[in-house]
């Protein structure tokens, strides 16, 4: 019969389309999803192809390579982690209360935001250290892979729709005055006070394939991670080890774990609730 | 064939049904147990030990990368998306889905896809239509699905939604989930 004579599949059809898909997008772009956790890396390869009009992997795989704008609009999916300000009220009261006081001790400090994707997070470390004092002797680095991720992050707008959750978090994290100083409302968009980007710098960085560019105090990496398979967590832990100064803070999100890192023994936690460790050793 | 994994849904009324089946389920139950329960982000975080109060098997609150062990249930964190991998889960902090994360059709669709025909899906009490899609995948690879009887559910939306989708291999009161689930487990 002719079925016989069809050739046998030894793997999964998609899981191959995927492995070509993050091989071909390396060699072409330089960008390195190889070793990116699959399930969620699926989802937004999926998520792409729908929104493409295409039906597979390796059709998006064909796009991309001819067609460089289909492959920037395919990294702004991949660098967009929905974020919002002061993500974890606990983890910026901790913040407060037990690294803004090492960071005191410091002339000058430098913070390094790794993956602050539309820069929710970096807006809400530069509003923390503002009001502890410490912003005007600060250099926040806020670095994404992404260029047009990193545009938006620059612009500060933000829609004002979400303005009432983030107050909440704001004032649940410990804000001491109130929240709305930092904005003014420009239609359905609130725009941050300009001087809150004014000691930072924004840059292109690529966790996996860049190396370390500072020594930094701080380094914030929330949910960046988690899109990454081990090996290369525990690559991208590395990285961030290095480039931590010591008795550096290296803050995470609620539910990533350093215990894999290969680098547990470095840190000491600060606090049992939330995710801020201290280089050590 | 001994299933590999059992993912379960739930939505409103969820809590008090999730504890009922995993309070069911022995020490020993040889596969493991991924949870997604609707919640909001404000929660305090302590639905795992509510969940496992009266549970033998451990329950724990999911963290990215954890190892599925068998005899373990993990709970996804208010926030966050709750994914597996083969032998490992993982998070993501993706939009939300249908104005859910946890979502549960982004649970299940990931169980469907990593587990095949060595899944379980479980759809419990909840006044959304999350699941249906994700029950459904499960169905379509090959794995084992089941539904609460929507007339014993706290809300029948839920249920109702799944069975409207595709059939169900075993539509079950709260009671008899657990024993269903340790037979197609062994």
């Amino acid at each position: 019969m002719a079925d016989d004579r069809q050739p046998l599949r030894r793997r999964d059809v998609e899981a191959v389309e995927l492995d070509l898909f993050a091989e071909g997008i390396f060699e072409a772009y330089g960008f390195d999803f190889r070793k990116y956790s699959r399930p969620s890396f699926r989802r937004r390869i999926w998520r792409r192809v729908e929104l493409e009009g295409l039906t597979s992997i390796t059709g998006l795989l064909e796009r991309v390579l001819h067609d460089p704008p289909a492959m920037q609009r395919l990294l702004a999916d991949l660098s967009v982690n929905v974020s919002a300000m002061f993500r974890d009220p606990a983890f910026f009261r901790v913040f407060r209360a037990k690294v803004v006081p090492l960071l005191r001790t410091y002339p000058f400090l430098r913070v390094w935001n790794a993956g602050c994707a539309t820069g929710e997070e970096t807006m809400s470390v530069a509003i923390l250290l503002k009001e502890a004092g410490l912003y005007d002797r600060t250099r926040i680095y806020a670095t994404d892979m992404d260029d047009a991720t990193l545009d938006q992050a620059k612009s500060r707008t933000y829609p004002i729709a979400k303005m009432r959750e983030y107050t909440e978090n704001y004032i649940e994290a410990g804000g001491t005055r109130s929240f709305s100083e930092y904005y003014v409302a420009d239609g359905n968009q609130v725009v941050f006070q300009p001087s809150l980007a004014e000691n930072v710098v924004f840059a292109q960085h690529n966790l996996v394939t860049d190396r370390s560019f500072n020594e930094f105090h701080v380094i914030m990496c929330r949910n960046v991670m988690i899109y990454f398979n081990r090996e290369l967590q525990e690559q991208v832990h590395k990285l961030l080890y290095e480039s931590l100064t010591h008795f550096g803070v290296l803050g995470l999100g609620s539910r990533e774990s350093i215990a894999f890192s290969g680098h547990r023994e470095e840190y000491e936690e600060l606090d049992e609730s939330v995710r801020l460790y201290r280089k050590v050793a | 064939m001994p299933r590999g994994i059992v993912a379960v849904g739930a939505s409103w009324g969820g809590v008090q049904a999730i504890s009922t089946v995993l309070r069911n389920l022995p020490a020993d139950f040889p596969a493991p147990i991924v949870i997604a329960q609707h919640r909001g982000e404000e929660t305090p975080t302590r639905l795992a030990e509510t969940l496992g109060r009266r549970a033998a098997i451990g329950v724990v609150e999911a963290t990215d990368k954890d190892a599925l062990e068998p005899g373990k249930a993990y709970l996804a964190p208010p926030g966050y998306h709750l994914l597996v991998e083969r032998g490992s889960l993982s998070l993501s902090t993706e939009e939300e889905v249908r104005y859910s994360r946890p979502s549960i059709d982004v649970l299940f669709e990931s169980v469907a896809d990593a587990y095949r025909e060595d899944a379980v899906g479980v759809i419990l009490t909840g006044a959304s239509d999350d699941g249906a899609a994700g029950l459904a995948r499960i169905r379509r690879r090959g794995g084992v699905t089941v539904v609460q009887e929507p007339a014993t559910a706290e809300r029948r939306t839920m249920p109702d939604a799944a069975l409207a989708r595709g059939r169900a291999h075993r539509v079950l009161a709260l009671d008899e989930i657990a024993p269903f689930l340790v037979k197609v487990c062994s």
